[in-house]
């Protein structure tokens, strides 16, 4: 067998490995930690769409938290429909398609398309920002979805500053494993679909063209790719993803309101996606892992508070994710391949016949 | 003792070896050009010097070595380097531009005893003081960023092709200026040139780089002889 | 229209206090190429310092001149400690450690001086004047002032001094800067100092009226953000004239427009539309890349 596919098996099997731990973690943890492990595949699944906006298309965005909430809302009021909504004491217009309930199979895409639609309308005039106004109109995005989702002229549908409250959905296809369990199973089965789009889509053309956009976008265009398109690609799905994350956590934590996406979630999510590694995908996890269990709150449910801890946690957390940028700016991602060059570099000198580069022009003569 | 002295200097931007062992000297009251086609570490070789990039070997000036010196230091010791690209406060006006040079000795009182005499050279400065240094064209400047230089009374002015995207007229005013400073005054100037004839015009020695060493070195009057150089550098 | 001037002049007051933060920003942007996200918190830190001098009985002003000197300290410390050591790593590595230094503090904040609002007094009385037939409100007037005094000293001395022209040079073009012979990376630390003093004007002027707590300048960073951007982000005119602007609009939109919670998404949604038709700002340089 090549190197090359060696590197890629090996790769392959840490995934699988990963998998299977996975998919098995249920049968040790009680209700509560299965819950938790459901949050970290909700955060997976967001910072892989926040992975893709500013780690390959170079984009800064304050403003992740913002997307889930569309997503979230979109799905809770998919899953309760007209009647559902009706049932709360909301009288949302007549004109508006809201269905009769819909299950996750549905509301969940539908979510991340919608929320995608809203990324991509932001996307475009976006592109005339760069760097900094980009980071602060994101920023304001952030801050003000969530005073929008208190407006009362949009209370019938979003249930204004209370929220729409949803009930615990009932294990599906009368299998025997408790609803906490099966919500587990349905966010990581998602995460696990998206993280394979994820892949494709960034180790392909797609990736290439997002990367060779956020390495200058001049160079790119004169390659003729159209950094414009992809920019705006980028924040699409990259929305996608945050709807996508918004709704199961809708579904895990049964309510959405407008604080259950704050500013502090934005960036808490930009910080986690830095520190698992920009612009590769093996980090997401280790970012996700991070963001559940490192204990900046000390509550429960484990959502992040509308300001952070007034604990000293705060001050630990802040003071790590310095000493982190210090110590390995890259993410553990980069650390990762930092660690593996000695082994990844051997392969590439076995495939070169012996030489760790092509070789170098003969001296120069002398005068 | 030489005024400056480079011995077997390296230098290096990241992986990549740009000096590989020069060695040159400057006396006190010369002007000594240092030429070589794009790329032969001409620029760096000033860096070096400078303090403004990662190298290795001997570099003394007036007999102290100021390998570990920061660039602020050097100015402060005397050296003052005008870089390519001139290194304007384009934002700034001309007349904060000139009171910059004279940071390096007091800012106030050095630019009050000393801008009289260098405005005697450059007496349009004056008239354009208020101007945002970034408007002007090219050629002035150049001779603001020279100007500049002049204000802190350098005992070393190094010059980085003063000549680059100068109107030949301009240049020879350039070159005639610093002549007259360095018979008036005593100060030494070490001047980089991809234009090797104006520059042997107006130095007394030449160094020739080539991929990071001195490939030939002598009297201007012996390089203007030298085949080599005259073929690759001076055209004829 | 006394009403309506009333209000104008409410909104200058609250806008000096967004220009101020605002020029902070600026200021250290234009000398680090950094948004310090830190810089609400940072002033809150030091607005709760200040009150902790007031505590134990220090007069205002011998209060608020010792807290500007501790801003100072603070904002140098801050820029030699945090920001120098990533200087030249990408710029998404600084944004992560002034949002770790945000939230490091927030943390602190509430650590040392718990979370329970406290009251802060203004150094102006609680009364109004007449002037030109519109009631003006003393604490208005003297925010204004207050504000306008510390800008137009700093502009001084960024204007007439040896090393404010040596500070604007380290900032327009650092290396030529060195090679003139000055310290730019003490420049940069001095640049943070006098945000940092910008900073606690603010928080001290803004604390009386939102009152003292460890997330009190989270609001004013939003609208500061706003400001600077509205008047260009590497333009110091820009900050004050988009702040002052910012403060009158928000007043005249929660007022006679909209609903006191949609004051800041109209605003920010001015400010994107500003945005979108030019994106540098009303007095910004960055140009737009078509390509």
């Amino acid at each position: 067998m090549s190197d090359r596919r060696l590197l890629t098996a090996a790769k392959l099997l840490v995934v699988a490995v990963l998998a299977f731990g996975i998919a098995i973690l249920p049968r040790f943890l009680g209700e509560f930690r299965a819950s938790q492990f459901t949050f970290v595949a909700i955060y997976f699944i967001a910072l892989l769409g926040l992975n893709i906006l500013t780690g390959y298309s170079g984009q800064i965005s304050l403003g992740h938290g913002a997307f889930m909430m569309i997503g979230a809302y979109v799905g809770a009021i998919l899953s309760l429909g007209r009647p559902g909504l009706e049932l709360l004491g909301h009288e949302p217009a007549s004109w508006l398609p809201l269905g009769d309930g819909m299950e996750p199979i549905f509301t969940l895409p539908i979510a991340g398309a919608l929320t995608a639609v809203a990324g991509v309308l932001f996307g475009i005039p976006a592109l005339r920002l760069a760097g900094v106004s980009l980071a602060l109109a994101t920023f304001a995005v952030a801050v003000s979805l969530p005073q929008l989702a208190k407006w009362d002229r949009l209370e019938d549908l979003t249930g204004g500053g209370g929220g729409i409250v949803l009930n615990l959905p009932a294990t599906p296809f009368g299998l025997d494993i408790s609803t906490r369990h099966w919500l587990y199973y349905q966010a990581w089965g998602t995460a696990a679909a998206l993280f394979v789009t994820a892949w494709l889509m960034t180790r392909g053309r797609l990736g290439r063209a997002w990367r060779s956009v956020r390495d200058g976008e001049i160079a790119a265009t004169a390659s003729g790719v159209n950094g414009g398109l992809y920019k705006t690609l980028a924040f699409g799905v990259s929305s996608f993803y945050a709807g996508v994350a918004g709704a199961l956590l809708a579904i895990e934590v049964s309510y959405v309101n407008p604080d259950t996406f704050p500013l502090t979630l934005s960036i808490l999510l930009l910080a986690s996606v830095v520190v698992g590694g920009l612009g590769s995908l093996s980090g997401v996890i280790v970012g996700a892992l991070m963001l559940e269990f490192l204990p900046i709150y000390a509550q429960d449910p484990p959502l992040v508070p509308v300001a952070f801890s007034k604990q000293s946690p705060a001050v630990a957390f802040g003071a790590l994710l310095i000493l982190i940028m210090f110590l390995i700016p890259e993410g553990v991602a980069g650390l990762l391949r930092r660690m593996l060059r000695p082994f990844t570099n051997a392969l590439v000198r076995r495939q070169n016949g012996g030489s760790p580069m092509p070789a170098t022009p003969a001296g120069r003569e002398e005068l | 003792m030489p005024l400056l002295e480079l011995d077997d200097v390296e230098a290096r931007y990241g992986p990549v070896k740009a000096l590989h062992g020069v060695s040159l000297t400057v006396d006190d009251g010369e002007i000594v050009a240092l030429l070589g086609a794009n790329g032969a570490g001409k620029t760096t070789t000033l860096r070096a010097i400078s303090g403004t990039v990662r190298k290795s070997g001997t570099l003394a000036f007036a007999g102290r070595s100021i390998a570990r010196r920061s660039p602020e230091s050097l100015a402060r010791a005397g050296i003052a380097h005008v870089p390519e690209g001139r290194g304007l406060f384009g934002e700034l006006s001309v007349w904060e531009n000139l009171r910059m040079g004279a940071y390096v000795r007091g800012e106030r009182k050095t630019f009050k005893q000393e801008a009289p005499r260098v405005l005697a050279h450059f007496p349009w400065l004056e008239r354009r003081k208020s101007q945002q240094a970034g408007t002007l064209s090219g050629g002035e400047q150049q001779m603001l960023s020279l100007a500049r230089a002049l204000v802190s009374r350098p005992r070393l002015l190094m010059l980085d092709e003063p000549s680059l995207g100068l109107a030949p007229t301009v240049v020879a005013e350039l070159f005639a200026i610093v002549r007259k400073l360095n018979a008036d005054e005593g100060m030494s100037v070490l001047v980089v040139e991809q234009n090797a004839n104006v520059a042997l015009d107006s130095s007394a020695r030449a160094y020739v780089l080539e991929t990071g060493k001195v490939a030939v070195s002598g009297t201007s009057d012996e390089l203007r002889r030298h085949e080599g150089v005259r073929k690759s550098y001076l055209g004829y | 229209m006394a009403e309506f001037l009333q209000q104008v002049v409410g909104g200058l007051a609250a806008g000096s206090i967004y220009a101020s933060l605002a020029l902070a920003l600026v200021l250290i942007y234009r000398a680090t190429d950094v948004i310090n996200f830190a810089q609400g918190e940072m002033a809150t830190f030091t607005t709760f310092v200040a009150w902790s001098l007031m505590n134990r009985g220090v007069d205002y002003w011998p209060a608020f001149a010792l807290t500007l000197a501790i801003a100072f300290a603070f904002g140098v410390g801050v820029q030699r400690a945090l920001i120098r050591p990533v200087e030249n790593k990408p710029e998404i590595v600084v944004v992560i450690v002034t949002i770790g230094l945000l939230i490091a503090l927030n943390g602190l904040t509430g650590w040392i001086w718990g979370a329970e609002v406290k009251s802060f007094e203004s150094p102006f009385p609680n009364t109004t004047r007449e002037i030109g037939g519109v009631t003006i409100s003393t604490r208005d007037l003297g925010t204004l002032g207050i504000c306008f005094v510390t800008v137009a000293v700093l502009w001084a001395f960024f204007r007439f001094t040896t090393v404010g022209l040596a500070l604007r040079s380290s900032a327009v073009n650092p290396n030529a800067a060195r090679l003139l012979g000055v310290r730019v990376t003490w420049m940069l630390a001095l640049g943070w100092g006098f945000a940092a003093v910008l900073g606690a004007v603010a928080g001290m002027m803004a604390a009386p009226s939102v009152f003292l707590d460890p997330s009190m300048m989270l609001v004013v960073l939003i609208y500061a953000f706003a400001a600077a951007v509205l008047g260009g982000i590497d333009s110091p005119i820009g900050a004050v004239v988009g702040g002052l602007l910012l403060g009158v609009i928000v007043d005249l939109l929660g007022a006679y427009v909209v609903s006191p919670e949609l004051r800041l998404p109209t605003a920010l949604l001015v400010l994107l539309v500003v945005l979108i038709i030019r994106p540098q700002g009303l007095f910004g340089h960055v140009a737009v890349r078509r390509v």
